[in-house]
């Protein structure tokens, strides 16, 4: 049997999607390694205030979250390491993830929650002064933009609120909205806010051209969709919050994704791969907020963790030597039980292991056996499936093909056949 | 990485006969928290070519204004009283240790 992988899942992503799978994870029992690029938090960690992450009365900040999160899943024995993935092998059996300093490193499954980066807007300027003027984090830079008059790009809620963070620094916050005047994307409360603070301005009908400045930010063109003219703005800072796009870049010839680049999952937040699941921002989603990151988390770990367990199962069932009937059954198919009751009389009167497996709870391992549905009976001899039964089940023709699949095996390795010592009674094992 | 403010910044870092390396940073910034761990590792390996100092921009923010800064964190390269490179857009350990490197060179 080939060596057991070091991990049983490996998390990519700090944020919040990827911290709560860490931490399920190692709750219930996985080897789980979290690797983050940028330490704790992920998006979240550059917004100060969390307002409505259920259990926080007062609200909370990024950051702290972050590190909360973090320090819940390492005392449930969670590794975190800094560090950057630089090539992922998601079809192997184990799974590969190489790295920039642990090197390359096998695991079970993969968690991937790699999160999104702010959009941008590709205007004239907006390249050439990102660090000089233009931003995309309002608490990495407000310090620098006290009594200045600043501009922020968008109306959604993390725009209308990075805004009003920055009212508390600079004298003047110009919110450029393409909407008619009056109307904002963000929802009422942030709305109201923003309305009721003298230091906010709005800009109607606008959109951002062009951001003029020789070496930092001197002014910004904007364009009034309605009339056609051009305004210039002098401003020091223009932060820009337009939304996100994903960090799937690396995942594009690996695992489907939509065509905005958001990674496709299923109800268990599985991807197109097997063994590999993916949480929070950087799934096609309706909602994309930290209370919605952590739940894709926990339900990622859950579905690795039945994976993992079902995979584990597999090799113990087929690293046994000798002779072994694996019912696969289901609790909501009668014609299944006279399987059950004919692989367990055959087992009990030829001394053979029989293991049933429920094909309702393990589907996954229903098409990885390739066994369409229940009832089947295979007969499994060192390690392999000699022989699938189907059709009417009993005692005699279970024993029939035990036989069979025994005695071709003799003819077959007539020299090295071992002395197998097969337990007197037959012993059942369940998953 | 010593912390220089607006008293002593043209003492420290204008008038210094090694380069030196300033991190601009705010307590507010939790980008440039998670990066320095990164820059205390490159002082370590680089102290005895580069100066490390370290500017907090909440108390001192005429001072960033006027070295330029308009973004945090960021990390600038002085030789001979002047800014000769920086590192102010995606800043990370790896960048800042290539800038270095080629200052150095």
């Amino acid at each position: 049997m080939a060596k057991a992988p070091q991990y049983d899942t490996i998390v990519v992503g700090g944020g919040p999607a990827g911290l709560t799978a860490a931490m399920y994870a190692a709750r219930a029992r996985l080897r789980a390694l979290l690797i983050t690029k940028s330490g704790m938090g992920g998006q979240a960690a550059t917004t100060l205030t969390i307002d409505n992450y259920p259990g926080f009365p007062q609200g909370t900040t990024g950051p702290e979250l972050g590190r909360a999160i973090a320090a819940q899943a390492e005392r449930f024995g969670a590794q975190i390491a800094r560090d950057e993935v630089l090539e992922l092998d998601l079809q192997g059996e184990p799974k590969t993830v190489r790295t920039k300093k642990l090197g390359t490193l096998s695991t079970r499954t993969i968690i991937l929650a790699p999160g999104t980066q702010p959009r941008t807007l590709n205007v004239p300027g907006e390249g050439r002064l990102r660090g000089r003027g233009v931003s995309y984090c309002a608490t990495c830079d407000a310090d620098l933009y006290s009594d200045e008059e600043v501009a922020v790009i968008g109306n959604g809620d993390a725009a209308v609120e990075e805004g009003l963070y920055l009212t508390r620094f600079a004298k003047r916050v110009w919110l450029v909205v393409v909407h008619e005047e009056g109307t904002l994307d963000a929802t009422p409360v942030i709305r109201e806010r923003a309305f009721a603070n003298e230091r906010m301005g709005f800009i109607w009908n606008s959109v951002l051209e062009e951001i003029v400045g020789d070496e930092v930010v001197e002014e910004i063109i904007l364009g009034n969709i309605a009339t056609g003219e051009k305004q210039r703005l002098p401003v020091a800072g223009v932060f820009i919050f337009i939304g996100a796009t994903p960090q799937t870049e690396f995942l594009a010839q690996q695992i489907e994704l939509n065509q905005s680049g958001y990674i496709v999952t299923g109800q268990d937040m599985s991807t197109s791969v097997p063994g590999v699941f993916a949480a929070g921002d950087a799934c096609q989603k309706y909602l994309r907020q930290v209370v919605t990151a952590a739940a894709d988390g926990a339900v990622a770990a859950v579905a690795a963790e039945k994976f993992v367990r079902e995979e584990e199962w597999l090799e113990t069932v087929f690293s046994a030597p000798g002779a072994l009937l694996v019912v696969c059954w289901s609790p909501a198919v009668r014609e299944s039980y006279q399987a059950v009751y004919a692989a367990e009389q055959a087992a009990q009167n030829t001394g053979t292991r029989v293991v049933k497996l429920d094909l309702y709870r393990h589907r996954q391992l229903a098409g990885r056996l390739q066994v369409d549905k229940p009832p089947a009976i295979l007969v499994v001899q060192d390690g392999t499936i000699a022989a699938r039964l189907c059709g009417d089940f009993t005692a005699d023709g279970v024993m029939e093909s035990l036989r069979s699949v025994q005695e071709r095996n003799e003819q077959c390795l007539p020299i090295e056949r071992k002395e197998v010592n097969l337990d007197a009674t037959s012993r059942q094992e369940q998953l | 990485m010593q912390p220089v403010d607006k008293n002593n910044f043209e003492q420290e870092v204008l008038g210094s006969r090694q380069p030196v390396l300033v991190d601009f940073w705010s307590p507010n910034c939790e980008k440039c928290i998670k990066l320095m761990p990164a820059l205390q590792e490159l002082e370590q390996r680089y102290h005895d070519k580069i100066k490390f100092v370290k500017v907090d921009v909440s108390k001192n923010r005429r001072l960033a204004i006027a070295q330029k800064v308009r973004n945090l964190p960021a990390i600038h390269l002085y030789r001979n009283g002047e800014r000769v490179d920086a590192v102010n857009d995606q800043v990370t350990g790896e960048a800042v240790e290539s800038t270095i490197k080629q200052v150095l060179h």
